[in-house]
């Protein structure tokens, strides 16, 4: 038991009539970079507000840092770190005022309030706007900021809640450092939300799929894309999408194909040996091909084949945000 | 060495969580929200002007009246400036910010942590007296500039701001009410409604012998009535005991209805997280 940081059974969550989260199984292992990987309103976060003791649960049981979140909520605060989604600050505070009211809440005594948050200045790294008023931070500063708050007493889990939505490439990169870090040297178990795949694929060492609520996929990233095949073959059509669907399913060793706008997309075991086949079966059909790849196969293909749906950052929010 | 940005470097100390306890909890809190104070100057200049304003307005409109029918010598100044402090105290509170805070997420932030539940509204309620004592002092040096005295004395005075600032507080529990329970804004704006019956349906302008029929009978169930009798007796009258214990009590009944409000919603919002 005392290796598993965070752990889930049956976790349910209803808003009304809309069930959010659905019956979730978890079990992060200490020291594991966990990737909670799903569309907006798939019920992400409110498995998080959960697991950190913010949303009671409607069914099921969890526990994070040994602790039942339920029943012994204060013992699971005090080793949790949890940056929310879009940076949830004061913005009449300066950010110096910001992380000493946070070290104070979470019992710093005076001296080690003053060296704690000396040791995250040199990290967030905004030199003299800590001691200006949050409100005037950009975003990649107030979400640097709130990691910084979400680490002051050194937890032992730390949730991060799509830590990079919103943020510019250079931030970006810049937190996916931060978190790389807090695992490698310090050993903070995280739970990372994310709508990106390219996010998890690059941070987690495993995945979890969660669509309505439910967990649809879980392993490594790599074990992951390979249920979908070795390499994936990418066909762009003019035309007749559907003909040249009914092309390439003839060729031998294509056995499963999905049709997504004008997008063909070829699950396959050995790519580059079929990549001709495929072109000259449409070229035989006289299918004017706008683009031909082979590539190997992304956590997209496989939120693809699990939902029928390519997976897109921008889908309409269903409500959760409205609910919680 | 390359020109590359140094990777950021995570802090090692070994600091850990613990529980800071109750009482630095609610300093930690209130700190905040004290800080807060001058940095929204915007809320706190109308609570200063209107009682300014209808102090002189009506000791300027009904001091000769009131002089003629009830007494001569009757002090209509040292009648009204309770009046000007319950206007000043009524409806002061930080449930703006906390609506704020719960729609920035901030009031999240801190819930996550492990402090005691009941300072996060406490130590707001500890600012707001900070604030109210400190609004009573221009309201009060007014009164003593245009000539009102103390029966009581120095004591009286400071009893007399206590109680103010008593009765400003137990009303805060209303909009923090509102505030937890709704998370709304408009719906906290609108708590200052809560205030007009409360502060006109009672001795506000005449004595209560004056008050006509209908009045007169709302003004003996409005605690703010035994709330402006206790404060005028310390200006005008000296030691009533009676009369300072019924205002006493006055603002301990409402206090118990705002307060079980107050906590009932912040009970609802903490634990659910609805």
């Amino acid at each position: 038991m005392s290796d598993v940081a965070v752990e889930a059974q049956d976790l349910r969550r209803s808003f009304g009539d809309n069930e959010a989260v659905a019956g979730v199984d978890l079990a992060v292992r200490e020291g594991e970079v966990y990737g909670f990987l799903g569309p907006n309103g798939a019920g992400k976060s409110t498995t998080v507000r959960m697991l950190c003791t913010l949303l009671s649960m409607t069914g099921g049981r969890a526990s994070v840092a040994g602790f039942d979140v339920a029943s012994q909520a204060d013992d699971v605060r005090l080793r949790i770190g949890v940056a929310l989604q879009d940076a949830a600050l004061d913005p009449k505070q300066t950010g110096r005022e910001l992380l000493r009211l946070q070290a104070r809440l979470y019992g710093l005594h005076r001296d080690e309030v003053d060296t704690r948050v000396d040791e995250l200045i040199g990290m967030i790294d905004i030199g003299d706007a800590l001691d200006d008023r949050v409100g005037t931070y950009s975003g990649g500063m107030k979400r640097r900021l709130d990691l910084a708050a979400a680490l002051v007493h050194n937890p032992e889990v730390l949730f991060l809640d799509e830590p990079t939505t919103g943020l510019d490439p250079v931030s970006r990169n810049r937190v996916w450092e931060e978190v790389r870090e807090l695992n490698t040297e310090h050993g903070v178990t995280i739970f990372l939300t994310t709508q990106y795949l390219e996010e998890a694929d690059a941070l987690a060492d495993r995945v979890g799929i969660i669509v309505k609520g439910e967990i649809a996929a879980e392993g490594t990233p790599a074990e992951l894309k390979r249920r979908i095949g070795t390499d994936v073959i990418v066909v762009r059509v003019d035309g007749d999408v559907q003909a040249a669907d009914r092309a390439v399913r003839e060729v031998e060793g294509v056995s499963s194909t999905d049709v997504h706008d004008d997008e063909i997309t070829i699950a396959v075991d050995d790519g580059a040996a079929l990549v001709s086949k495929v072109a000259v079966a449409l070229d035989g059909d006289g299918v004017a091909v706008r683009d031909l790849t082979l590539r190997s196969p992304s956590l997209d293909d496989v939120f693809l084949e699990l939902t029928g749906g390519r997976f897109r950052a921008d889908d309409e929010p269903t409500g959760e945000e409205d609910a919680r | 060495m390359t020109a590359t940005t140094a990777p950021p470097q995570v802090p090692t100390s070994r600091v850990h969580a613990r529980r800071a306890g109750f009482a630095r909890d609610l300093l930690t809190v209130a700190g905040r929200a004290v800080r807060s104070i001058p940095r929204e100057p915007e809320s706190v200049i109308p609570a200063l002007i209107v009682p300014l304003f209808f102090f002189v307005v009506n000791t300027g409109s009904l001091s000769d009246l009131t002089n003629s029918v009830e007494a001569p010598g009757f002090d209509y100044k040292a009648f009204q400036l309770p009046v000007a402090i319950v206007f000043a105290v009524t409806g002061i509170s930080r449930a703006s910010t906390l609506v704020t805070d719960i729609q920035d997420g901030y009031f999240d932030r801190l819930t996550i942590t492990p402090v005691r539940r009941p300072a996060l509204l406490l130590g707001l309620m500890v600012a707001d007296f900070v604030l109210v004592v400190a609004l009573t002092i221009p309201v009060i040096a007014l009164g003593f500039l245009v000539g009102v005295r103390f029966e009581t004395g120095l004591l009286g005075i400071i009893v007399f701001i206590l109680l103010a600032a008593a009765w400003g507080l137990v009303f805060t529990g209303f909009p923090y009410a509102i505030a937890l329970k709704t998370g709304n804004p408009a719906a906290v704006n609108s708590s200052f409604l809560l205030f007009f019956p409360f502060a006109f349906l009672t001795t506000s302008f005449v004595p209560e012998p004056y008050l006509s029929g209908w009045l007169a009978t709302v003004a003996d169930y409005n605690p703010v009535t035994y709330l402006l009798a206790a404060l005028r007796s310390l200006t005008m009258e000296g030691w009533e005991w009676q009369t300072l214990g019924k205002g006493l009590l006055a603002v301990g009944v409402v206090g118990v209805v705002s307060f079980t409000l107050a906590m009932l919603a912040f009970r609802g919002r903490t634990r659910s997280g609805a």
